[in-house]
């Protein structure tokens, strides 16, 4: 049964404004709770002068709701959205680096790179760099593979989300930008997910 | 010089320092708490020639121009300001901003910092003052650039005082400060794209919390500092003497409206009153107003008004659901919310369910009210100091309270007729707040009588800022209340410790002679007999005055509910 005290991953969504100091607000809002962030990425939106923060944490939905009111609360803070795993689409970007001799002489590196969906980024005499995209479990597939034929490093990305029922944050950003927000930009989403908001 | 150079000069040019005193002006602050040093040289040397428009007191430590600060802004309604230096002057403003912070206090602290290029460096006196005040203020930032300063201070205002106030900082470097640049006259600031301290107000959610009203048989008021934040005093008694609602206050709410009126029931919490504190485990519906269901006064939260619907009226959407669960949120400034609260809901009496609180009352009054301020023999009570004061000055006064056992005492027992008079340090509850923030109440509200009421632990934290009223002249009241120990550090011990007595027995100097050293008059006194001609003596007295009185040694506060317990747990003894 979905619980909401059951602990999972839910993507955090930030949307803020560009400025110095911001990451350290937003860290501290974890920190002070004790909450461990999974993946972090930061990077300008489609919206230009505006940040978008893509953070995962594994919790239960009663903390990342306090959590995302309290986000929400600084002052450079835009917009916060959360979403459990199912409702979004997320990509993690993972990058391997082999010895180019054994990988040449005892990999069918023509398989690998399809079975795995991989690209080689870089051929060198000494080494050649892969690169492949995707959740988890299948950029992980490729590490146990390559491990055998002498992985030299391997580093995975933070990872992005889109969240798939949003034409959210865009509309609402020309509300920001009015003095006179719309109704959507001042409300509090989070308000209305009340267990039970009494109805007559 | 080219001449084009020349007539780029005709646009005004002022120094960044010159901005920053032009934008307060602007703002209409007339009174700054702080202390100077090298990297905020520039802005001092500047207000040598705006002494005439910008009043400085020069506090005796950082610390106490943060308090000084809040006091001013918790009578006045304004924002507080205070200057400091870099490093060490940075450093001591973080209990004052901790406070400020937890309390919504309106406050905007202006630092030096070292030059632009010696940042990062270790440089004399530098430290990431915006680093270490991130978590205590509610926004701050940095400017480089005198060509900000403008910007930022009005930014900074805003922020200060809409929605939930808060204080911030900004930091300024030294060649900022120093730096001429093109002037364009100071704009207030009345819009952040990412800033929204008013939402727009949800109908709906006033229309069910009016169904709720209607339909309960056991309501119940709790208010808090919101309703004072959000000058709303008026509406807010308006809609409890429509709905006939008995009302209880946190020690941040207290005076929202007058401690005598028949609807008040009293303080909720740890040491709040008897029947507050039962009854919220009987109501049917709790209404919250501008309170933040604090530990301090819920007790343990799973044994908290579990019975109850509860309707949290706030501005601060991230407070509604944090501890107690909202049936109806009601997100907005109570000033707006309630009136149009009120008009939904139906004019009523709940005298039966009143007659509970007032039978709870006179449990109380019988079991430990009266033998505290009524006591016929023995030592001095707190409850009876406070009490002979309170008829001397009618609720009248502004009264200031330090933390500890004084505090509770002085909360539960002092009568407030006004709003803004009761000042103390509610959330942080910060030792060595009362005497600073006299001074700060002094000068936001010069026409009323301050007492600032203080254990001699408390005094001698900050009892430096004598010299403060020393050198300013202001007149301000300094009870202290003097059990020779860490009073409600003690009262823990005793009750929860098997009284072991751990380093909370304090000795003190001779206050009433520390007194004379600053030239403020005063007595001690230790016997019932002298007590109101010596609390008549103070308020008399032309100028400040200190006033030691020696209390009984192991007094407790009482009632209380002790911590991880329920709120209906609470002892009278
Ligand atoms: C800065 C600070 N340090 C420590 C404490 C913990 N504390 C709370 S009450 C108290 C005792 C206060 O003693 P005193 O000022 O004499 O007042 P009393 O309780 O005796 O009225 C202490 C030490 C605190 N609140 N603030």
């Amino acid at each position: 049964m979905e619980s909401k005290l059951e602990k999972k991953e839910f993507n955090i969504t930030v949307y803020t404004e560009n400025q110095v100091g911001l990451l350290s607000r937003i860290a501290i809002i974890f920190s002070r709770r004790k909450l461990n962030i999974e993946s972090l990425n930061t990077s300008p939106s489609e919206v230009e002068s505006i940040h978008r923060f893509n953070i995962v944490i594994n919790e239960t939905e009663e903390v990342v709701r306090k959590v995302a009111r309290q986000l929400e609360k600084q002052v450079e803070v835009l917009k916060v959205y959360y979403n459990t795993n199912e409702d979004v689409i997320w990509q993690e970007l993972a990058l391997y680096k082999v010895p180019t001799e054994i990988i040449a002489e005892h990999v069918s590196v023509e398989r690998l790179l399809r079975e795995y969906g991989a690209r080689a980024v870089v051929i060198r005499k000494d080494y050649t760099v892969f690169e492949t995209t995707g959740h988890r479990e299948e950029t992980d597939a490729l590490v146990v593979v390559l491990q055998q034929y002498g992985l030299i490093e391997f580093v995975r990305s933070a990872r992005v989300a889109i969240i798939k029922a949003s034409d959210g944050f865009h509309t609402k950003l020309k509300q920001f930008e009015n003095r006179e927000p719309g109704e959507s930009a001042s409300e509090n989403e989070y308000l209305n997910n009340g267990d039970k908001v009494f109805t007559m | 010089m080219s001449s084009e150079e020349e007539t780029a000069i005709t646009v005004e040019q002022l120094k960044g320092s010159e901005i920053l005193l032009n934008g307060l002006i602007a703002e209409g602050v007339e009174t700054i708490f702080g202390y100077p040093g090298g990297a905020i040289m520039p802005i001092y040397d500047a207000l040598y020639d705006y002494q005439d428009r910008l009043k400085h007191i020069l506090v005796r430590h950082e610390q106490g121009a943060t308090h000084a600060a809040q006091g001013y802004a918790r009578t006045s309604g304004k924002v507080g300001v205070v200057f400091a230096t870099s490093g060490p002057g940075a450093t001591n403003l973080i209990t004052g901003l901790a406070d400020a912070q937890i309390d919504s206090t309106p406050m905007v602290c202006i630092t030096g910092q070292v030059f632009a290029h010696l940042l990062g460096t270790d440089a004399f006196q530098e430290t990431d003052v915006i680093n270490i005040t991130t978590p205590v203020t509610k926004w701050n930032y940095q400017v480089t650039d005198a060509s900000e300063i403008a910007e930022v201070l009005a930014k900074a205002f805003h922020i200060a005082k809409t929605g939930r106030p808060g204080p911030v900082l900004i930091d300024i470097t030294k060649n900022a400060q120093l730096q001429l640049t093109a002037y364009n006259g100071y704009q207030k600031c009345e819009h952040i794209r990412s800033y929204r301290p008013a939402p727009i107000i949800r109908n709906n959610y006033i229309e069910q919390a009016a169904a709720l009203i209607n339909e309960a048989k056991k309501p119940f008021v709790l208010f808090g500092q919101g309703v004072l934040l959000g000058n709303a005093e008026q509406e807010f008694k308006a809609f409890v003497e429509k709905t006939g609602i008995p009302a209880a206050w946190t020690i941040l709410g207290a005076g929202a409206i007058p401690t005598d009126h028949p609807l008040n029931v009293g303080m909720l919490g740890m040491h709040g009153n008897y029947g507050p504190n039962v009854l919220t485990n009987e109501c049917d519906v709790l209404i919250a107003i501008g309170m933040r269901f604090d530990d301090r006064v819920t007790g343990r939260l799973d044994k908290y008004a579990k019975q109850a619907k509860v309707i949290h009226l706030d501005i601060d959407p991230a407070e509604i659901d944090k501890n107690v669960k909202a049936h109806v949120p009601v997100w907005g400034d109570c000033k707006e919310t309630l009136p149009l609260l009120t008009a939904l809901v139906k004019e009523k009496k709940h005298e039966e369910w009143l007659e509970k609180f007032r039978t709870y009352t006179r449990e109380e009054i019988e079991q430990c009210i009266d033998a505290e301020i009524n006591p016929q023999s023995g030592e001095l009570t707190m409850g009876e100091v406070i009490n002979q004061l309170n008829q001397l000055t009618k609720g009248d006064a502004i009264i200031v309270t330090d933390v500890g056992q004084h505090q509770m005492v002085a909360c539960r027992y002092a009568k407030f007729n006004h709003t803004r008079s009761n000042i103390t340090s509610g959330g942080l509850g910060t030792m060595g707040f009362a005497l600073p923030a006299a001074i700060g109440a002094k000068f936001g509200a010069p026409e009323k009588t301050v007492v600032a009421v203080i254990g001699d632990g408390g005094f001698q934290m900050t009892l430096q800022e004598l010299g403060t009223i020393m050198q300013s002249g202001i007149d301000v009241k300094i009870m202290i209340l003097n059990n020779q120990f860490l009073g409600m550090v003690r009262q823990w011990q005793e009750l929860f410790h098997d009284r072991r007595y751990s380093f909370v027995d304090i000795t003190s100097p001779d206050f009433v002679a520390l007194a004379k050293s600053y030239y403020i008059d005063g007595q001690k006194i230790s016997e019932r007999a002298e007590l109101k001609d010596a609390l008549k003596t103070m308020l008399d007295h032309k100028g400040s005055y200190l006033l030691e009185v020696m209390v009984t040694k192991e007094n407790n506060v009482f009632p209380m509910v002790p911590q991880g317990c329920s709120v209906s747990e609470i002892r009278l003894k």
